[in-house]
C-alpha cells in the first residue's frame, strides 16, 4: 500500500497532518487527519485560583485570543455562585463581538477568500492575502486592515491587552466604560458594520456570481452530512455569548437542548491512538460507532455553518436578510456543503458588528455597576460559548476556596475532529484516481479542511496566507516516488 | 533604496499570539512590508520547509524572530537551523524568552498531563486506557505516526545563543514596531540584552504612590481579585492585591493596571534579575508587614509557583518540579 502524507504544517508542533493510503489500483483506500498538538492545560490549571484562570487559559490560542478567556470567565460565575450585573454582561458581550469581527475578518481575508478571489488553481505564491490585495486593490486591502484594527482597539480598551485579555472578574468585568470611550466605540461600530457589508459584497461578487465556484460550493466533494450543534437564544436565533445549546440531526430534526453541565448527557470524547485530539460524539444518538457520515452517524460539527443550520434566524436586520439569502440559495436544510462555512462566517461578521453598534448605543453600558461580588462559592462551574470556530465548553471544579481541582475543556476544533476527517477523506477520494496525483489536488484537499478553520492551525492565519502542504508518495517498498508541495 | 531587510518568523511551541501582534499592526503592516522582505514565516515548518531553510546560506537572514517555547524535537531542530541562517535572532515574547504559560506544565510529569487529558477529564470515555502513540498500525495496515513529546518545556536560550529578548504575552504591537525600528536603524544595545525601555511596570503605572509622593506602606493582608473590587485609583499592591509590577518590564504601558487588574509578569524581569520567581517572592515578602501577612499569601495562593513563575518557570534556576 502506498502512503501519502500531507503536512499542512502550522505551528511547529506540526499540529496537523494528513495521511492518505492508496490501494494497489492507486485509488484512495483511507485517509486520516491527525492532530499532533498537546500542551496539558487541563492539568496545570489545577492549583490556581479560579479567577486567575481566564487570563491564563487564554494563551491556548493567540488567534482565538478571547474565547478561552470568555468561556472560563463564564465558568467562574458558576464557581463563585454569581450572576453578572447587567452592565458587566453587556461589557463582556461588547468585547466578545469585537473579537468576533476581528477574528472572522482575519480568517476570511487571509484564508477563505484567497481561494476564490485569486482562484483555487492560481499559483500558490499568489493565493494568499497579498495576492488578494493585488486583485481587489491596495486601497481596499488597507481599508480592511484598518477597520479590523478598530475591532482590536475595542478589544484592548475593554480587555486591557490587544491579545489575551485580563479584565475578567466572576460576576462581571473589572473595567468601566467611560462616556468618552462609548462615543468612540459607537463611531468605530459604524465603520465595522460597513466592513461587514463590504465582506458580504466581496463574497457575493466573487463566489455567488461565479458558476465554476458555485459548483465547488454546492458540489458533492465538499458535502459532509453529519449532525450539528450551536447556541440559540430564547427565540431560537443564532447567538454567541450565551444561550441554549441545540443539537439537530442531519435531517434537521431536534435531538435535544442543554445548558451548563448538561453537556455531559450529550457529549462523550473517545481517545484514538493516532491523534492527540480526542473524538467527541453525540452519545444521545447512540454509542460510539466510529467516524462515519450519513444516516445514523453520531458525529456532529460546530461553527458558523452549524449555527446557520441550528438557528432559525439572526437577531439583527442586515444579518437576517443575509441569512435568508443563504438558505434560499441552498434551498435544503440543513446545509451540508462545507464551503458554505465561509459565507456563514461573513454573515456573522456583519451580525457581530450590528450587535456591537446596539451595545454601544445602550446607556447602561457606561454604568459603574460592572461586577456583582456577592460571592458564595459552589465549587463548580461550566462556561459554554459559541467561539468564532464553534461551541467551546470549559468545566471546572474547585475546593471551597475557589482553587481549581479539576478542569475539562472541549474546544471547537475537537468537536469537528470527526467531520474534518470525513471531509478530507471525501476530497481525497474525489481528486485522487488511478494513482494520479497532481499539483491541483493539494489545494483542493486543503479546501476540505480550511472551511473548519482549524484552530490548531492558528499559525496559518497570517498575512502569508494558505496552509503549506506537502504530499509525499511512497512506493509500497517505502521509497519516495514523488514529492509535491504548494510553496 | 537600500535592500529590504530579510526577515524570518518562526513559531515554536506557542499560541501564535506573538505573530498576531504583527498582524495587529493593521495598515501599518503594509508600510512595514516596504522595508522588510519576509523570507520565512512560521506556519511553513514542514520538513520540506526545513529543507528550504536549510538550503539558505548561513547568515543570509538579517533578522529572525522566534516565538513559542521548545517542546518537540522539531522545535529544537528548527530553532538550531534558524540560528545558523540568521544574523540576529530574537526570542520574541514570553514563551520564547522565559518559557511562558505553557511552561507551567513543567510542574507536572508528562504522565500526569496525559492522564488528566486522556483519562480523568469528565467527558472522556476511554474504556481501554488508550493514549496517543508515536507510531500506530491502525487495523494492522495503516502506519500512522505522531511526534513524540519531550520531557520538559525549554526556552530558546537553552538551545542556542539568543541575540535579543523581547517580553510580553504577547509583546504589544506598538512595541513590535519600536523593536523593528531599533534593529533597522542599528540602534541596538549589547547582544544578549532585552529590547526594552528599561522601565518597570510601576514606572509607567498611573497608580504608583510615588506619583503622589506617597511612601509605600507595609501590607497586612493579601487579597485575591475576588476579595473586593480592585479600585480604579491607588496602587493595587498597597491595597493588598499581589501585583508584580515592581519587578516586571513595563513596555506594555501597564496594560493590566489600566483595566484595574494586577500585573502577573508577562513583560519579563527588569534588568539585573536572574530568577524572576525567586525575586517575586522576595519582593512580595519585603512589603508584607507581618508573619500573618505571609501566611495569608500562602493561604490565598496555595500553589505559589503558579503565581510567581506564571510566565517563567522553564527559565528559572529550579527549572521544574517546584510545587
Ligand atoms: S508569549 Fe503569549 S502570545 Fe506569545 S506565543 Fe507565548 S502564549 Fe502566545
Ligand atoms: S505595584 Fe502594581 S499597581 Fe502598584 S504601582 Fe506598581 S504596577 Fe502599579
Ligand atoms: S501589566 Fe504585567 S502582566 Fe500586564 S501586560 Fe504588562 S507586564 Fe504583562
Amino acid at each position: 500500500m502506498k502512503k501519502i502524507e500531507i503536512n499542512p504544517i502550522t505551528r511547529l508542533e506540526g499540529h496537523g497532518k494528513i495521511a492518505i493510503f492508496l490501494d494497489d489500483a492507486g485509488n484512495v483506500d483511507d485517509a486520516f487527519f491527525q492532530t499532533v498538538e498537546f500542551r496539558g492545560y487541563e492539568k496545570f490549571l489545577q492549583g490556581m485560583p479560579m479567577e486567575e484562570v481566564p487570563r491564563t487559559v487564554s494563551t491556548i490560542c493567540g488567534v482565538c485570543r478571547g474565547v478561552h478567556f470568555t468561556a472560563s470567565m463564564k465558568a467562574s460565575d458558576g464557581v463563585f455562585g454569581v450572576t453578572p450585573t447587567s452592565t458587566g454582561r453587556k461589557l463582556r458581550e461588547m468585547y466578545f463581538n469585537a473579537h468576533y469581527i476581528e477574528d472572522h475578518a482575519v480568517i476570511l481575508y487571509a484564508l477563505g477568500f484567497p481561494d476564490f478571489v485569486v482562484g483555487p488553481e492560481a499559483s500558490p505564491a499568489e493565493r494568499n492575502i497579498i495576492g488578494l490585495i493585488g486583485k481587489v486593490g491596495a486601497e481596499i486591502g488597507r481599508e480592511v486592515l484598518r477597520k479590523r484594527g478598530l475591532a482590536v482597539k475595542i478589544f484592548e480598551m475593554l480587555g486591557g491587552k490587544p491579545n489575551h485579555p485580563v479584565a475578567a472578574l466572576p460576576g462581571g468585568w473589572s473595567k468601566r466604560l467611560t462616556e468618552e470611550e462609548r462615543v468612540q466605540v459607537a463611531g468605530w461600530a459604524d465603520e465595522l458594520v460597513e466592513l461587514g457589508k463590504l465582506t458580504l459584497q466581496v463574497f457575493d461578487n466573487v463566489v455567488l456570481k461565479n458558476e465554476a465556484y458555485m459548483k465547488l460550493v454546492t458540489g458533492d466533494m465538499y458535502k459532509v452530512p453529519v449532525n450539528y450543534m450551536g447556541s440559540v437564544d430564547e427565540k431560537g436565533r443564532v447567538t454567541y455569548y450565551d444561550g441554549t445549546q441545540k443539537v439537530i440531526d442531519l435531517n434537521g430534526r431536534e435531538v435535544g437542548t442543554f445548558t451548563g453541565k448538561g453537556y455531559l448527557d450529550f457529549i462523550s470524547e473517545r481517545v484514538l491512538p493516532w491523534s492527540y485530539l480526542k473524538f467527541p460524539y453525540q452519545k444521545k444518538m447512540g454509542p460510539w460507532s466510529g467516524i462515519t457520515e450519513g444516516e445514523g452517524t453520531n458525529m456532529y460539527c460546530v461553527g458558523p455553518l452549524a449555527r446557520m443550520n441550528v438557528g432559525n434566524g439572526m437577531d439583527t436586520p442586515l444579518a437576517q436578510a443575509a441569512y435568508e439569502q443563504f438558505h434560499e440559495t441552498f434551498n435544503s436544510r440543513p446545509v451540508h456543503y462545507i464551503q458554505a462555512y465561509h459565507w456563514a462566517r461573513a454573515i456573522e461578521l456583519l451580525s457581530a458588528a450590528e450587535k456591537l453598534k446596539i451595545l454601544a448605543a445602550d446607556p447602561e453600558i457606561t454604568s459603574p455597576d460592572t461586577v456583582n461580588q456577592n460571592y458564595a462559592i459552589t465549587g463548580e462551574g461550566v462556561g459554554i460559548i459559541e467561539a468564532p470556530r464553534g461551541t467551546l465548553i470549559h468545566h471546572y471544579q474547585t475546593d471551597d476556596k475557589g482553587i481549581v481541582t479539576n478542569a475539562n475543556l472541549i474546544v471547537a476544533t475537537t468537536h469537528n475532529n470527526g467531520p474534518i476527517n470525513l471531509a478530507v477523506k471525501k476530497a481525497a477520494k474525489h481528486f485522487i484516481k488511478d494513482g494520479q496525483v497532481n499539483e491541483g489536488l493539494l489545494n483542493y484537499v486543503e479546501m476540505a479542511f480550511r472551511p473548519y478553520d482549524l484552530c490548531l492551525a492558528c499559525a496559518t492565519h497570517t498575512v502569508t496566507g494558505g496552509v503549506p502542504l506537502k504530499i509525499e508518495i511512497f512506493e509500497s517498498d517505502g521509497t519516495l516516488r514523488e514529492e509535491l508541495s504548494n510553496f | 533604496m537600500a535592500d529590504k531587510i530579510k526577515f524570518a518568523f518562526l513559531l515554536a511551541g506557542g499560541c501564535a499570539g506573538c505573530e498576531m501582534a504583527l498582524v495587529d499592526l493593521s495598515e501599518n503592516l503594509l508600510d512595514a512590508l516596504e522595508h522588510i522582505e519576509v523570507v520565512f514565516w512560521a506556519p511553513t515548518v514542514a520538513d520540506v520547509k526545513y529543507k528550504d531553510l536549510e538550503a539558505m546560506a548561513d547568515k543570509s537572514i538579517d533578522l529572525a524572530f522566534v516565538d513559542g517555547m521548545v517542546r518537540l524535537s522539531e522545535h529544537e531542530h528548527m530553532v538550531r537551523v534558524l540560528r545558523a541562517k540568521s544574523k540576529i535572532l530574537v526570542a520574541f515574547g514570553a514563551c520564547a524568552s522565559l518559557g511562558g504559560i505553557p511552561g507551567m506544565a513543567n510542574i507536572h510529569t508528562n504522565d500526569e498531563l496525559f492522564k488528566q487529558a486522556y483519562k480523568d477529564t469528565f467527558s472522556t470515555e476511554n474504556p481501554d486506557g488508550v493514549y496517543p502513540q508515536p507510531q500506530y498500525f491502525l487495523d494492522g495496515k495503516y502506519d500512522l505516526t505522531l511526534p513524540a513529546f519531550q520531557d520538559k518545556v525549554r526556552t530558546i536560550q537553552d538551545l542556542v545563543e539568543v541575540d535579543y529578548y523581547v517580553g510580553g504575552c504577547p509583546p504589544h504591537h506598538s512595541f513590535v514596531a519600536k523593536a523593528v525600528e531599533a534593529i533597522v536603524t542599528g540602534n541596538l544595545p549589547p547582544k544578549g540584552s532585552w529590547l526594552t525601555s528599561g522601565k518597570a511596570v510601576c514606572d509607567v503605572c498611573k497608580r504608583n504612590p510615588a506619583n503622589e509622593e506617597l511612601e509605600r506602606l507595609p501590607v497586612e493582608t493579601v487579597k485575591r481579585t475576588v476579595d473586593g473590587m480592585p479600585e480604579e485609583k491607588g496602587c493595587l499592591l498597597q491595597h493588598g492585591f499581589v501585583c508584580l509590577g515592581p519587578i516586571t518590564q513595563g513596555d506594555c504601558g501597564a496594560s493590566c493596571l489600566n483595566v484595574n487588574m494586577p500585573c502577573r509578569g508577562c513583560g519579563g524581569p527588569i534588568p539585573g534579575i536572574k530568577d524572576y520567581g525567586a525575586r517575586a517572592v522576595s519582593a512580595i515578602g519585603s512589603i508584607l508587614g507581618s508573619e500573618a501577612a505571609t501566611d495569608s499569601l500562602l493561604e490565598k495562593f496555595p500553589v505559589l509557583s503558579k503565581l510567581v513563575y506564571r510566565y517563567s518557570l522553564p527559565a528559572s534556576r529550579l527549572k521544574s518540579n517546584v510545587r
